[in-house]
């Protein structure tokens, strides 16, 4: 895929669209790779235990595969400079083999004057938004 | 319970060094599913204009989580655990955190609020080489739910 040009770009445009599979056995593997061994990500007594439908996932992991839209357009992950999500609603992960689904969309929302380009974000499971305010700016060589 | 307003702006003594590995940063692109050579080929990385693989932009989460714990270990933070969620997360890269990196983390209450009977508690962790360098900052809004 060639790399966006700023000259190029157009408030508006938009992202390819992404959509991921979220299995419970992505889970455990993400909570060893960033350290976080709350529960509520991989055990159901505890999760319904607080009140959850279920297991969830990590919103930090949510976060992450959202940016994989974003950096896998710009094709420089070192490009993201700035990325903020706010999370809305649990991602939760049944305990079978076809898991959850998170589709993920983008589009340029501005180009900065300092020639940043905001890119803002969609996340979406089951239909409903689970992120929200969620924007990343990148910086396009 | 209510949390103490006197308690924003409260720093923390920076915490030991992290010296992030590369096979720590291939473990995190993997678990997120990301094949980018940039996170596990140093050559490629080369190529792209960095000394060494670079990190995903969320992979600051497994230094700084560590490090906010200070916190959550601070006696006169009194947040219920159990019922702590993840409300919002903030990330400015400075640059892109590399292999060989060796981070400090110093982490400071900037807000405390309650809202409808929900705590709600923001650190920021600032990530810097040991030799002073910004290398990032992670913001995380936590909220605990109050007891229905």
């Amino acid at each position: 895929m060639s790399r966006p040009a700023l000259a190029d770009l157009e408030v508006g445009s938009e992202l390819p669209e992404q959509v991921f599979r979220v299995t419970r056995a992505d889970l455990v593997r993400y909570a060893g790779a960033s350290g976080d061994f709350n529960p509520i990500h991989w055990n159901d007594r505890v999760a319904t235990s607080v009140g959850l439908p279920g297991v969830i996932a990590h919103g930090m992991f949510t976060m992450a595969l959202a940016a994989r839209v974003v950096t896998g357009w710009t094709g420089d992950p070192g490009a993201l400079v700035e990325y903020h999500v706010r999370f809305g609603r649990p991602v939760v992960v049944p305990d079978d083999d076809a898991g959850a689904e998170v589709t993920v969309r983008g589009k340029v929302g501005a180009v900065l004057e300092d020639g940043g380009v905001r890119i803002d974000l969609t996340v979406t499971s089951g239909g409903e938004k689970v992120l929200s305010l969620a924007r990343a700016t990148v910086r396009l060589a | 319970m209510a949390l103490d307003r006197d308690l924003v702006g409260r720093s923390y003594p920076p915490s030991a060094v992290y010296e992030v590995g590369r096979a720590k940063i291939a473990e995190f692109a993997t678990a997120i599913g990301e094949d980018d050579p940039i996170h596990r080929d140093a050559d490629a990385a080369r190529a792209a204009g960095y000394p060494d693989v670079i990190a995903p932009p969320t992979f600051a989460i497994a230094v700084t989580l560590e490090a906010a714990n200070v916190v959550l270990g601070d006696p006169d933070v009194s947040l219920d655990y159990s019922r702590v969620v993840h409300g919002e997360q903030r990330f400015t890269h400075h640059r892109p955190i590399r292999a060989g990196d060796r981070l400090v983390a110093i982490t400071t209450i900037d807000a405390v609020r309650t809202v409808a009977g929900n705590d709600m508690l923001t650190t920021r962790v600032d990530l810097a080489t040991e030799d002073g360098e910004a290398v990032c900052t992670a913001t995380s809004m936590l909220v605990a739910r109050g007891a229905a």
